[in-house]
């Protein structure tokens, strides 16, 4: 039959176009950074407060030596769904910065201790300076990081990850990079001058040296202060920055999605009891 | 259309109003007693949530203009602004960025309607002109809207589509040039752009009208493809159609609030959170999903000016379906060859979709040739041959007869018509 016929064509054509496409697929394979477990995942997931504080420690004391934060202010610190530092506490972390302001009455600019209103002061005047500072390389702003990187999964897997919620390729990534470096570097690959290996960094050669190690940054809560700890925190701190309002959206999303189900619901019977008579009409 | 009972207003102020400006008799009789199609299935309801998600789009697009910048300087970071700082400011830009990708969600499932129950077929040529005219200029505002935000993929995005246009031969440069408003895309394109994608949604609203007035000239085509022929093959419009539509449009709010709510960046890009450098290319430069299809067409053709004629030939050829297909069976229901072929065009273009997603080497360009022959191909030589050759199954003499019981519908049927 023709029918038969048109659809083996297809079935053909359909065989012989994945396996050249799977080639290509294969060709690409990539080590892609390990899932980690985040409290912020899935449909009630949020940010973990002490989690977010210890991450905000590392990036005072580590990464703010090189790394901008400049869409955060120290307000946000104490924002509902964040690290929750009190008011006050809040007020004293924005003192401990300098934060350049003015100009004042006699035209110059000045020095002066931060306010809550202030923004996070970068490290570097600009990117040449900062640039200078890194061997070539601007270390890139943090405060949209964790939504600005991620990586591929392939196909199958991006379909799944619709419906279990993964959205965390992001801090995933941040943390397959703060543990990824090896040095020395495995055996056949080539690192240029002032670069480090990174298993998980595209093309492998990183220009940030190694920033963390076990011990490095203290921890008053008892949580053990191992690397893989602390590129946790880290990765969930600048999770936090990216996506300040991620607990408000989940929870109004499980409120809509009640809101809907029952709307829905109800409209899907009021539908049934309108077009009964049209569904079954008395046959004459 | 069949005669039906005309709005007689007993208020005195509408009756009043009615003598001079006859609204509420315009709507009561295009959504009120307006004939349906009784056998409409659900693949029907895509209308009525096009016409709601554009409200969507338009109502949060207007709130989220009040709070950007359309700046190079300053679009990115009034964006984040807008998600950090405005009340809800988060909540309005996912759902108009996720708004934009179910927009085109339900054009395409409304397209495959049309093309899968021939919907564009004599008398309803222009009605179907009309939508392939408001699918393009989706296409345009859609990659304005997504210019805006000013991150790399944003960049590099205007770049690679408004670069087609050299393509052009003689004229291609200055055009371009001209489109950019400078020698680059700079400051004067993000704001052409801004402008363009604030006006451009009201254009379509526009042709929507035109679209909906021409549908109820012909009246809307259904799964049997027949005309409606008594009055039994007709239900009206309220309460039918409406609290059809109603319900459907919450089950596709479930879908769009899913996104919105638990994956508001899975239809995204990483690369749009980091802000636009010029001097920077990233390294695979793709659109939004929804133009992957007609990406992956622009890029299997090795030449550039040919490649741009088939991007625009893939999407212009649509309009000229009521002519390309010479059957007089409108419904794939009983045109079995049509449905096979039909499938695997739509499967087809769902492959390219993902091809247009992937690096252009290797395999990926080779199959993507394959698929982009076959989109050609079915439509300019499988679908006119198709029509004179192919043996359709006997149609149903109404649609009562389609969906009723023996003996519901015949005897009065036969009787009236």
């Amino acid at each position: 039959m023709n029918a038969h016929r048109s659809f083996t064509i297809a079935a053909v054509l359909a065989a012989s176009l994945s396996a050249v496409v799977l080639q290509s697929a294969l060709a690409q394979e990539a080590e892609n950074p390990p899932r980690q477990t985040w409290s912020f995942h899935g449909p009630f997931g949020t940010y973990d407060p002490g989690q977010l504080q210890r991450g905000f420690k590392i990036y005072r004391e580590v990464c703010s030596n090189c790394h901008s934060l400049k869409l955060l202010a120290f307000r946000n610190l104490a924002d509902p769904g964040g690290p929750q530092f009190s008011e006050p506490q809040a007020a004293a972390i924005a003192s401990s910065f300098q934060v350049t302001a003015g100009p004042n009455d006699q035209g110059e600019m000045y020095q002066r201790p931060g306010k809550l209103a202030d923004y996070f002061p970068p490290p570097f005047p600009n990117d040449q300076a900062a640039r200078n500072a890194n061997g070539g390389a601007v270390p890139p702003d943090m405060s949209v990081l964790a939504k600005a990187r991620g990586f591929e999964v392939g196909f199958p897997w991006f379909i799944f990850n619709m419906f279990t919620q993964y959205q965390e390729q992001g801090p995933d990534y941040i943390h397959g990079i703060l543990t990824g470096y090896e040095d020395p570097p495995p055996a056949g690959a080539s690192v240029p001058p002032g670069k480090q290996y990174n298993k998980y960094f595209p093309g492998h050669a990183i220009s940030m040296p190694k920033p963390l190690s076990d011990g490095q940054v203290e921890y008053t809560d008892g949580t053990p202060a191992t690397l893989d700890q602390y590129a946790k925190d880290i990765s969930a701190f600048l999770m936090w920055a990216a996506e300040p309002k991620l607990d408000q959206r989940k929870r109004l999303g499980f409120q809509v999605f009640v809101f809907l189900i029952v709307l829905t619901g109800l409209l899907y019977f009021t539908k049934k009891k309108v077009w009964h008579d049209v569904h079954h009409p008395e046959v004459a | 259309m069949s005669a039906h009972s005309t709005y007689k207003p007993q208020n005195p102020v509408m009756q009043w109003l009615e003598r001079r400006l006859p609204i509420a008799g315009l709507v009561y009789s295009s959504f009120i007693v307006y004939p349906t199609p009784r056998n409409l299935n659900y693949w029907w309801t895509f209308g009525g949530i096009l016409t709601f998600m554009l409200g969507a789009q338009m109502v949060t697009g207007i709130v989220l203009a009040m709070h950007y910048t359309p700046h190079v300087d300053l679009a990115f970071n009034s964006v984040e602004s807008i998600m950090r700082d405005v009340n809800y400011g988060w909540l309005l830009r996912y759902l108009h960025a996720n708004g934009a990708s179910f927009f085109f969600v339900a054009v395409y499932a409304h397209i495959i309607r049309g093309m899968y129950y021939g919907s564009y077929k004599e008398p309803r040529e222009v009605l179907w002109i009309l939508g392939v005219i408001l699918f393009l200029l989706m296409v345009v505002t859609g990659f304005m809207g997504y210019v805006l935000p000013w991150g790399q993929m944003s960049f590099w995005a205007a770049t690679v589509i408004t670069n087609l246009f050299s393509a052009i031969p003689g004229v291609g440069d200055p055009i371009v040039t001209w489109l950019w408003g400078g020698f680059a895309v700079g400051n004067p394109t993000l704001n052409r752009f801004y402008s363009l994608h604030y006006l451009l949604p009201f254009v379509i609203a526009g042709v929507v009208v035109l679209h909906i007035w021409a549908l109820h000239m012909v009246g809307q085509n259904n799964p049997t493809g027949v005309e409606p022929k008594t009055e039994k093959d007709s239900v009206a419009f309220t309460p039918y159609a409406t609290i059809k539509d109603a319900f459907f449009i919450g089950v596709f709010c479930l879908f769009f609030a899913w996104f919105v709510f638990y994956i508001p960046n899975y239809l995204g890009h990483s690369d749009n959170y980091i802000p636009a450098n010029p001097g920077q290319t990233p390294t695979h430069i793709v659109p939004e999903w929804y133009y992957l299809p007609f990406y992956a067409i622009l890029r299997a053709i090795p030449s550039k000016l040919l490649g741009v004629i088939a991007l625009l030939a893939s999407i212009v050829l649509l309009a000229f379906l009521p002519w390309l297909d010479t059957s007089r069976v409108r419904s794939a229901n009983y045109r079995p060859l049509y449905r096979q072929f039909l499938i695997v065009f739509f499967l087809a273009v769902v492959g390219l979709g993902y091809l247009g997603s992937q690096p252009p080497e290797g395999g990926y360009v080779i199959a993507a040739r394959i698929l982009t022959a076959y989109y050609f191909v079915f439509l300019l030589v499988i679908l006119p041959l198709l029509g004179l050759f192919e043996t359709t199954k006997p149609l149903p003499n109404s649609i009562s007869e389609a969906v009723l019981p023996p003996g519901a519908a015949t005897p009065t049927a036969g009787a009236k018509v």
